[in-house]
């Protein structure tokens, strides 16, 4: 469906105007998922209804895919039902008076049959929608929900697929499922898709394309590797979760001791075993607080994973703690306290060993293009 | 009234007003329910220029003495009236004094019952749903027919239902438009109003009072039937 890697399949230019709220936000993407990053009142929200045309810009552009929905140079807005654009909307918005089964068919038959892409059973096979055909939407679940909602959206053979914090009324217990459904989606389909969300995880597990909003504003667009690598960017990606996110490939098993070998960078990195065959491409985040430094080479500790860098930068701020980024062939962020930074001098430059606790396994494959390339 | 018939038998003249009652109501609520049902989405979803006169207008027959509706139908659609001229030019119909006209009277009187019922429904209806409907590629009208209908679908019923007992009732537009001709407009209201106004007519407007109580709680309970079985569809 979109083969040339090099045309974004994804052009945004876009001013407009919610009341006392202004937006004004400008992207491009090439990565099959598009995430649209930020706090709520970000506009996040509003961006997707701009392009699914449910609000109108003052002014702008956007272009899906080589095909223009808006352009108010050219006079060119096309209405919600011609452009083709799948929306999974926060709250699902399945039509009470229809059964699920008449909820998936009520886009798909509004497409000839000759443009249909996606068969009905597919479908209803890749998001396990059987059991739930005949059944009303209020009996549903949150997350029973939500897959009924990709589903119909899937089923008018979008161009692209608009999901809107599509976990937000889903039981933190299903959330797994659903995500795993979005992965199976971009995988098994290629169905480029943009995804907001205001939980990093969600982002960095399924992300190739991170766009960070902040204020009605494009803050940073880019690879997510590459942006969550930086300090600068820290307020909007938050605080709490700050960590490094790493593309690397799984090397070895360690059967004796359950754990697998990373390479990344020209670095090897031990985790709990994780069952992926050799070679296979892997992201792993590690989290900030989970990092500690070293002036000299750490002896007889228990920390498996220790490498050789130099501080590429020292965050700023006045609180307990600063974020510190060492160069290890791949940038790591370390969280120390201030006092520390001052103690053993770190400053830009200086030598120092990264001890890294533990490791997040974000997401076993990396499967869409250009994260892969962006991160590396 | 003689007495050999038992008291609860009707007269043919009290037939005839339940029968004609019946027919000028339905005809009223049938006609004039595609336009309630337009000028209530107009109401609720859409906002033009004139809509606060529309309004009023609509709800006018709320408010003002029904027999000055009756007055201003009979000068707009009487024969030599703007509209009654051309009704009776171009279709050779004509409403004044007949049971038409009385249809009209009711429609009339009726509609801001009805509009204002369906209007509060649809009203309801969450637009994110009429958006959903737009992203899946239905087009406004499509959605109004697949979506927005069908989930107000418990207001038109009780629109319906209000408008139908109203124009069973109507009397005063009714009487002031289409007079009151036996067999023609004298509706139920108008043969009680005759009976209360005639020596010795106790009996006969007993029985109408009987018969008007009857139709009434059939109806509402038809509709509140009707409204349990809508709401079962939409919700469970």
């Amino acid at each position: 469906m979109i083969g040339d890697a090099s045309r974004p399949v994804l052009e945004i230019d876009v001013a407009a105007r919610f009341g006392a709220f202004r937006l004004e936000t400008r992207f491009s993407s090439t990565g099959l998922l598009t995430a649209l990053f930020g706090q709520s009142g970000a506009g996040k929200t509003s961006v997707v209804n701009l392009m699914a045309g449910l609000a109108r810009p003052e002014r702008g552009r956007i272009v899906v895919d080589g095909r223009v929905l808006f352009d108010s140079a050219k006079g060119i807005d096309l209405p919600p039902e011609r452009r083709r654009l799948g929306y999974v909307f926060q709250d699902a918005r399945l039509f009470p008076h229809l059964s699920v089964r008449r909820n998936l068919r009520y886009g798909m038959t509004r497409v000839p049959v000759g443009e249909r892409v996606y068969d009905f059973d597919r479908i209803v096979d890749l998001l396990g929608l059987d059991p739930l055909l005949e059944r009303r939407p209020a009996g549903l679940s949150g997350g029973e929900k939500q897959r009924v909602a990709i589903g119909r959206a899937l089923l008018t053979s979008p161009r692209l697929l608009l999901m809107d914090e599509p976990l937000a009324s889903v039981d933190a217990a299903r959330r797994d499922e659903v995500l795993g459904f979005v992965e199976r989606m971009r995988e098994q389909l290629g169905i480029p898709i943009v995804y907001v969300s205001h939980v990093i995880e969600e982002v960095v597990r399924l992300a190739d394309t991170l766009v960070l909003m902040s204020e009605g504003r494009v803050a940073a667009a880019g690879g997510v590797e590459e942006l969550m690598n930086r300090l600068d960017l820290r307020p909007i990606t938050g605080r709490y979760e700050a960590g490094a996110v790493i593309a690397a490939t799984v090397r070895a098993q360690d059967e004796d001791f359950a754990l697998t070998e990373l390479e990344f960078a020209g670095n090897r990195l031990r985790v709990p075993r994780i069952d992926l065959p050799e070679g296979s491409p892997i992201r792993v985040r590690i989290r900030a607080r989970d990092v500690s430094l070293s002036l000299a080479p750490p002896e007889r500790t228990s920390v498996l994973n220790v490498f050789a860098g130099r501080i590429a930068e020292v965050g700023a701020g006045d609180g307990a703690q600063l974020e510190v980024l060492v160069d290890v062939g791949a940038p790591l962020i370390a969280r120390v306290t201030r006092r520390s930074v001052h103690d053993l001098g770190l400053a830009p430059g200086t030598k120092v060993y990264a001890m890294v606790k533990s490791v997040a396994i974000d997401r076993h494959s990396v499967g869409g293009r250009g994260s892969a390339a962006d991160g590396a | 009234m003689d007495g050999q018939t038992p008291w609860w038998a009707l007269s043919p003249l009290e037939t005839e007003a339940i029968a004609l009652s019946l027919r000028v109501a339905l005809w009223a609520v049938l006609c004039s329910l595609p336009f309630g049902i337009g000028v209530a989405w107009l109401l609720a979803r859409r906002r033009f220029p004139g809509k606060a006169f529309v309004s009023g207008l609509v709800h006018l027959p709320l408010v003002v003495p029904p027999v000055v509706v009756g007055y201003v139908l009979l000068i707009l659609l009487g024969r030599r009236g703007p509209v009654g001229a051309w009704l009776f030019d171009v279709f050779g119909v004509t409403v004044v004094f007949t049971w038409k006209g009385a249809a009209i009277a009711s429609a009339v009187m009726a509609f801001p019952l009805m509009v204002r019922a369906i209007r509060l429904s649809m009203e309801s209806v969450d637009r994110g749903l009429e958006d959903a409907a737009r992203t899946l590629g239905a087009r406004p009208l499509g959605v109004f027919f697949s979506v927005t209908l069908p989930l107000s679908a418990p207001g038109v019923l009780a629109g319906v239902i209000l408008a139908f007992a109203r124009s069973l009732g109507e009397f005063g537009a009714t009487i002031t438009f289409v007079s009151n001709i036996p067999g023609e407009t004298r509706t139920l209201p108008l043969a009680l109003f005759v009976f209360t106004q005639t020596p010795g007519g106790d009996a006969g407007a007993f029985r109408l009072v009987v018969i008007a109580v009857v139709l009434a709680l059939v109806a509402l309970a038809a509709s509140e039937a009707l409204a349990r079985r809508v709401a079962a569809r939409t919700q469970s």
